[in-house]
């Protein structure tokens, strides 16, 4: 095998690259700098393939970390393999809209052609399939991702194509091109997304305006998150500014949170792909008022492919004197490095983002002390969602009153949607806050439809009755999904679909979280095998009282939203399939006979009990 | 005078920086507890310390072990509705491993099982998960039983802080993935510079972490736990 002693040395003889080689080299494009674990591990599974226990202990040597910290994060991230992987490693994005766009049967039929068992690599180690979290790409899924490389839009058609060039093994590099095209789908254009301002101006305006007064403009134009929990821009950046660096390295930094791992989020995609300089110059005007020199951008491991066109526009913003030393001849020095994350929705949490660009694993520290105070490497750090950032572009391009002129009273600007699901034109909607449920529904043609999850598996579930309410922090704020669900669809499996997520990704950190999420998705599993009772419902109320509140991050906090909300909301879903009024006992006869019609490839009627109605 | 706050209704003087679990324990109160200990910063996992603070609103939970202490603050500690999460907590930690106590050699001075008689825990309630974790029998003085771990993180605290010696790191996600990693690249304690004498060996405050020849020395009836319950023990010294 590769890793071996013998083998680097038979390759040091026909002076190949060993891998011992290959891993020094990442590690000294790195400076041996164990903060930087995250990319090294990256970089370094990208050309081996995997993380072999050899690898890791050399990595471990090389940044001068214990190794049991090494393996630790390695192992906490999807998106790392610590065990071999399949020459091929196939990934299904499994987010409810997916599901809905047929991904199962995609996946199904794609196993079936290569005599595969999900989640397993095949015999001669060319292959594996599984599914993964949301990747983004719900305006056109079914997405999947092979060897981190997003492809949307996936067919019938194009899975036999697929499966002939595994089979070939043609390097997912020569793949045809089209198949990578990820679209924009930009529907509808408001303040932010019809911006016309030119390179550079707004960052202009920001300098020439000095730090305390750009400050106050964000103050004055009201600008608020646009993450998730809605915290005061202005807040945030006066008490990064106003606190001091620690120890005898003191420093501000600023993070811009491109993690978007909230299912059926996908605006942040389109802001790097199509508005990245507004992104960046939101950065360095964040930069620019918490006196930070330096700004990390945190992508999500699903958008890799975006890497190489957001290095461009580093580089392009460093040739046109908007990046790097002196900035527009200012005295203002700043720079962006990009940092990738590797399969991890926690991330998406500031403080467990912060650990993740620390080479850790990504859970969420004790608050306080909050990032602004002590963040990156114990010093003062604001982190801003992508579209945040791009918004303070608007305000120093504008002024703070110009832009607390759109919207509503307590909620500033606009809002960037990202609509799928029950839809005929799935895509970006930007709205002035304060628009109706109805109107976005109209807009991206919904008819028919049942529910609303907004902001995602986190966020709130809306029926009919309350599609009058308005996107806004006063009713319902949101941080950009907009999941359509017309009548036809069950919104019970919509809630088992979250529950599963939220049991994939809780960090593991926390009690209530860690072993609540996997109590809460065994009932829901439970209920849809029709072994459920009002029993049942009981304990979802209890868990979602103990989690929330219990829970040491928003994760767990939010991770029964979506069976509380459904429950109270279409209960129905609910009681049509509990089996009777009394408790049901979990345990299953005829499914503990699947092993046993696993290894004899059956699964006829005579293979199962009389209990199970289909098969 | 020093500064009071209300714990369940009892003035609780506090030095300025101390958290509520410090206080308490000052004092002499109980507050349910599990991942904390008083020699090292709170980790703050476990969340069966939560107390409720109550505001103009209502009220909102918190870890008291992470939570500072305010002047004034009246906290809820040992209330229905707490200790019925808690039980339910306490439930969970029962059914994510495989605690079969008659068996283990830390029955009796476990702060698992002690807390689970002090809060009345009845049965374990969910069906449960029965993981498949290993054991690690490989050094010559102490063996591993992961199949008790609680994620508590004070042997990763102990080996990093006061051994000097990071043989233990969590690392992993979720349900399935979270455990500690051994510091070997066979991932055997054997294969580590971990020492009986260590901190780190006397740390565990479940039946984890056990000193190999030294099984059930203590007879029944005469175990920490036997001889008062752990509610009763605050102002003793912890492991
Ligand atoms: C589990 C979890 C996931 C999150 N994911 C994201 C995310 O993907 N992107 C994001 O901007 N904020 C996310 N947040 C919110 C961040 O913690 C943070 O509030 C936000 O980045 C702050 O930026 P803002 O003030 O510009 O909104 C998440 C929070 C939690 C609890
Ligand atoms: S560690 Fe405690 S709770 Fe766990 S098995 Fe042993 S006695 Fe029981
Ligand atoms: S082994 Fe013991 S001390 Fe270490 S984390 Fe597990 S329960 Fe805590
Ligand atoms: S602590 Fe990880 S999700 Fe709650
Ligand atoms: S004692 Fe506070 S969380 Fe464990």
């Amino acid at each position: 095998m590769l890793h071996c002693e013998s083998s680097n040395q038979i390759k040091q003889e026909l002076n190949i690259m060993s891998d011992h080689d290959i891993i020094d080299q990442v590690l000294a494009r790195h400076g041996h700098d164990g903060s930087r674990l995250m990319q090294i591990l990256r970089e370094t599974q990208e050309q081996l393939s995997w993380l072999a226990p050899a690898t890791l202990t050399h990595i471990a040597d090389g940044i001068g970390w214990p190794r049991a910290q090494v393996s630790g994060t390695a192992a906490f991230y999807s998106f790392f393999h610590t065990r071999q992987r399949g020459k091929y490693c196939v990934l299904w994005s499994d987010n409810i809209t997916d599901r809905m766009l047929g991904n199962a049967e995609l996946m199904d039929a794609m196993c079936k052609k290569l005599w595969l068992e999900p989640g397993r690599v095949s015999e001669d180690g060319l292959v594996s399939v599984n599914t993964t979290s949301c990747t983004g790409m719900c305006d056109q899924g079914p997405a999947l991702l092979v060897n981190y490389r997003a492809i949307p839009r996936m067919t019938q058609a194009r899975l036999g194509e697929m499966v002939g060039l595994i089979r070939e093994q043609k390097p997912v590099a020569e793949w045809p091109a089209e198949w990578f095209e990820v679209e924009d789908n930009i529907r509808r254009k408001d303040i932010l997304l019809g911006h016309g301002l030119k390179k550079g101006q707004a960052l202009k305006a920001a300098l020439e305006r000095g730090p305390q007064a750009m400050l106050e403009e964000i103050k004055a134009g009201k600008l608020r998150g646009r993450g998730g929990a809605g915290f005061g821009t202005g807040l945030k950046w006066e008490a990064c500014r106003n606190a001091s660096g620690h120890g005898p390295n003191p420093a501000h930094y600023v993070v811009c949170n491109a993690d978007e791992g909230e299912p059926g989020t996908f605006k942040d995609r389109v802001l790097l792909t199509s508005y990245a300089d507004l992104v960046f110059e939101g950065m360095s005007i964040a930069a620019y008022v918490v006196g930070a020199r330096k700004g990390l951008l945190y992508l999500r491991g699903e958008y890799r492919y975006l890497l190489e066109p957001l290095e461009s526009a580093l580089a392009a913003r460093r040739s046109a004197g908007l990046l790097g030393a002196n900035i527009l001849g200012q005295g203002f020095d700043f720079d962006i490095e990009i940092h990738l994350g590797a399969g991890a929705y926690v991330c998406g949490e500031e403080s467990a983002l912060i650990e993740s660009l620390e080479g850790k694993p990504g859970r969420p520290r004790i608050r306080p002390p909050f990032p602004v105070t002590r963040g990156y490497l114990d010093q003062p750090t604001t982190v801003n969602n992508v579209e945040t950032l791009a918004a303070s572009c608007l305000i120093a391009a504008h002024g703070g009153a110009w832009y607390a002129g759109h919207g509503t009273e307590k909620s500033a600007g606009s809002k960037i949607l990202s609509v799928s699901g029950d839809c005929e034109r799935p895509g970006i909607y930007e709205y002035a806050y304060g628009t109706t449920v109805r109107q976005v529904l109209e807009d991206c043609g919904a008819t028919d439809t049942q529910a609303v999850q907004i902001s995602g598996p986190s966020g709130i579930c809306v029926g009919a009755d309350e599609f009058g309410r308005r996107i806004a922090f006063e009713d319902l704020p949101t941080a950009g999904a907009f999941m359509v669900f017309d009548e036809t669809r069950d919104m019970f499996e919509v809630a088992r679909n979250f529950a599963h997520f939220f049991a994939h990704e809780s960090c593991g950190f926390c009690t209530p979280c860690r072993v609540g999420t996997t109590l809460v998705r065994n009932t829901m599993d439970k209920i849809s095998r029709g072994h459920g009772s009002p029993y049942d419902i009981n304990e979802l109320f209890k868990l979602h009282r103990v989690m929330q509140g219990a829970s040491h991050c928003g994760l767990g906090n939010s991770a029964c939203n979506p069976v509380f909300d459904t429950l109270n909301k279409f209960r129905p879903a609910y009681e049509r399939r509990l089996k009777s009024l009394d408790y049901e006992p979990a345990f299953d006869l005829d499914a503990e006979l699947s092993q046993a019609r696993q290894m004899t490839g059956r699964d006829d009627a005579a293979a199962h009990l009389q209990t199970k109605e289909t098969t | 005078m020093s500064a009071t706050f209300q714990l369940d209704g009892e003035d609780i003087p506090f030095t300025p920086g101390q958290t509520i679990m410090q206080a308490a324990k000052a004092a002499g109160v109980y507050i349910p507890h599990l991942c904390w200990h008083p020699d090292f910063p709170a980790h703050g996992s476990c969340k069966l310390c939560t107390v409720k603070l109550i505001d103009a609103h209502g009220g909102r939970f918190g870890s008291s072990c992470t939570m500072e202490a305010q002047a004034g603050m009246s906290i809820e500690n040992r209330t229905a509705e707490l200790d019925d999460k808690r039980r339910t907590l306490l439930q969970m930690f029962f059914v994510e491993g495989n605690h079969f106590c008659p068996s283990c050699e830390k029955s009796g001075n476990c702060v698992l099982q002690a807390t689970a008689y002090e809060l009345k825990m009845m049965s374990p309630h969910f069906d449960m998960f029965y993981p498949d974790r290993p054991v690690d029998a490989s050094h010559p003085d102490v063996l591993l039983d992961f199949n008790r771990c609680i994620m508590c993180s004070l042997c990763v605290t102990a080996s990093r802080d006061v051994d000097r010696k990071n043989v233990f790191a969590m690392g992993g996600r979720g349900i399935l993935g979270r455990k500690i990693h051994i510091n070997s690249e066979s991932g055997r304690l054997a294969d580590t510079d971990f020492a009986v004498t260590d901190r780190a060996a006397n740390i565990c405050p479940v039946g984890v972490i056990l000193t190999k020849r030294k099984g059930f020395a203590v007879p029944i009836g005469e175990r920490r736990y036997d001889k008062a319950p752990i509610s009763e023990q605050v102002k003793e010294p912890t492991a």
